[in-house]
């Protein structure tokens, strides 16, 4: 699937994309054999045939090399920089919003239709309604406006650490933390929002079930029932849904990079698409494809730990 | 028993429709929304692309209801034609993404075999790749064209999710007797997929074709506003957004009112389909309610 998915984005960039736009109209004109050899130099010269570019591509790949981009600067180096960043943004979003939800949409499902439940859903309708760069722009403008009032800057807007920061290593960790907070809500929150509809509704009909009657009869107490026997069950559907969310929160990566200037593999995706650049759109699109199918291997195992039946297959 | 009126099917439907209150609510503010899109250009005094250079960036007031660009657009008309734009590629892409599920997810689950297999790998390869991230990437094919070819990106990458739900439902419709009877009946195919099958799963095409108007304006929207979407000088409910957000502290006209709108139609939009599911299923509305 990743070679499908890799051999589609670099196909389709290829054919969408006209590197050679990038050296014409430059003033002085540069020559036409100049721009030739630069093209070939980072291999998309259209007057290669496209399937010959793409064998060479695939073979450079294969051993781990994804060629150059337009500004003629290392593919492999950008990403090694660019990984780290938009990862802790996916990790720590998609951990935030898987626990958070199933917590909330538990708490909902239990007190059904009491204010906690109300509240959630109308909350949750309003974030799931909301595109995630409004919802990183309202963020970013309440988080000036809370720092405008309490006169010091608390949430950091701009960028993952202050340039010129200068302290230990604590007060860099400080500082870091005080710059994730924005752009990891913005992922978390529509994740909160969609696991806890699903979760409640998952859990409500677990909480009718005969399994349950049964816990609590032979002596549970609620709690312990509810956690042992209705959580286990109710959760199965949410580690599916997971993989498919996955690719939610590769989407919203880019409009949270951009917006909090996040120099990760998102804001970079853009940058390539708007300057033509094959190589580089080729590398996310495979870091996409590796993260979605990673996250679907997580669901399967999560699945298989959480039930008996799966395992003994 | 035999005193009572007969109830038809429709009729129930609406009824329960209608008892649900949110989604009554939903179709009120979409129809508000279309007024305000379709009917609001009439009554506004400055068209979307004329530009009043006497009033730069000024606030709401009686003659710029929603205030003035920086360049002194109107931005009430300018919200009115984005709201105009978006929920018109919403439509539009709604109807042919889930027409396309239909066939292709009906002839998968009724054919089976080679059509099955074939159309299950394109769904699964086409589920890896955000489509987010390939309509990108093709962006600079519909740059300087027309923003239909954007809609039919749009609709070729939004089907599959649907064409899955579909696709099991007809598997499970198969082996009933009337399919069977239409078989041996000598009723061709694509006879059965589209006079048989495919108005038996009517009530999941209608729901997802409404989940999907709220989607696809969320899509679109996202691509616009990224530059990637509908292209200057016409503008959409994203593009505006784009532009207002670069001084909209100071300037908050600039993006709340699009924002808002925006807010509001998807809302709507899935309140009604919600709505729709509970009226059409109330069995099964408790387990996939979204």
């Amino acid at each position: 699937m990743v070679v499908l998915a890799s051999t589609l984005g670099y196909l389709l960039s290829s054919l969408a994309f006209d590197p050679r736009s990038n050296y014409q109209g430059a003033n002085p004109p540069i020559p036409e054999s100049t721009i030739n050899s630069k093209l070939d130099n980072l291999g998309v010269n259209p007057a290669k045939p496209l399937l010959s570019r793409y064998a060479t591509w695939v073979g450079n790949v294969v051993t781990g090399d994804f060629g150059l981009t337009v500004g003629e600067q290392d593919v492999n180096e950008e990403i090694s920089r660019r990984i780290w960043v938009s990862l802790r943004l996916l990790v720590l979003g998609s951990i935030l919003g898987s626990v958070l939800g199933v917590g909330l949409g538990v708490v909902s499902a239990v007190r059904q239709y009491g204010a906690t439940d109300r509240a959630a859903s109308m909350l949750s309708f309003a974030l799931l309604s909301t595109p995630v760069f409004l919802l990183a722009i309202l963020l970013k403008f309440g988080a000036i406006d809370i720092n405008n009032r309490i006169g010091t800057t608390f949430f950091y807007t701009i960028g993952e650490y202050s340039a010129d920061f200068s302290g230990n290593s604590w007060d860099l960790f400080v500082n870091r933390l005080q710059h994730l907070i924005l752009p990891t809500l913005s992922i978390a929150l529509g994740g909160i929002a969609f696991y806890s509809r699903y979760q409640r509704n998952a859990m409500l009909d677990v909480l009718g079930s005969d399994f349950l009657r049964t816990a609590r009869a032979k002596g549970l107490t609620g709690r312990q029932s509810l956690f042992r026997h209705g959580l286990r069950v109710a959760i199965l559907p949410m580690a599916t849904f997971f993989a498919y969310s996955f690719g939610l929160l590769v989407t919203g990566a880019p409009f949270t990079e951009t917006i909090f200037g996040w120099n990760g593999m998102g804001s970079w995706f853009i940058v390539a698409v708007q300057s033509n650049d094959i190589n580089a759109v080729s590398a996310v699109i495979v870091f996409s494809a590796v993260l979605v199918l990673l996250s679907g291997l997580l669901a399967d195992i999560a699945v298989a730990a959480l039930d008996p039946r799966v395992r003994l297959r | 028993m035999s005193t009572e009126k007969r109830i038809t099917r429709g009729v129930l439907i609406r009824r329960r429709f209608m008892r649900n209150k949110l989604a009554v609510a939903g179709i009120v503010i979409l129809v508000l929304m279309f007024l305000l899109a379709f009917v609001g250009p009439f009554f506004s005094k400055y068209r979307w692309d004329e530009l009043d250079f006497l009033a730069l960036l000024q606030p709401p007031s009686s003659s710029h209801w929603f205030g003035t660009s920086q360049i002194g657009g109107d931005v009430f008309a300018l919200t009115v034609r984005g709201l105009q734009k978006s929920l018109i590629i919403g439509l539009l892409v709604a109807v042919f993404s889930t027409g396309l599920a239909a066939i292709a997810g009906g002839f998968a689950g009724y054919l089976g075999g080679k059509v099955d297999r074939t159309v299950m790998w394109m769904i699964d390869a086409l589920l890896v790749l955000p489509s987010f991230l390939i309509i990108a990437v093709l962006s600079p094919l519909y740059r300087g064209r027309t923003w239909l070819v954007f809609v039919v990106l749009l609709a070729a990458f939004g089907w599959m999710v649907t064409a899955r739900i579909v696709r099991s439902a007809t598997m499970s419709l198969r082996e009933r007797d009337f399919v069977r009877a239409a078989q041996y009946m000598g009723v061709p195919a694509h006879k059965i997929v589209f006079r048989h099958l495919l108005p038996n799963v009517a009530s999941i095409l209608i729901i997802d074709a409404t989940l999907n108007v709220g989607a696809t304006i969320l899509s679109e929207t996202g691509l616009s506003y990224l530059g990637f979407g509908i292209q200057p000088p016409d503008v959409s409910l994203g593009s505006l957004i784009a532009d207002g957000t670069a001084s909209a502290l100071t300037y908050p006209w600039l993006f709340m009112f699009a924002g808002s709108a925006l807010v509001l139609t998807v809302l709507a939009v899935s309140f009604i389909g919600d709505g729709l599911r509970d009226a059409f299923d109330p069995g099964s509305a408790r387990s996939k309610n979204i």
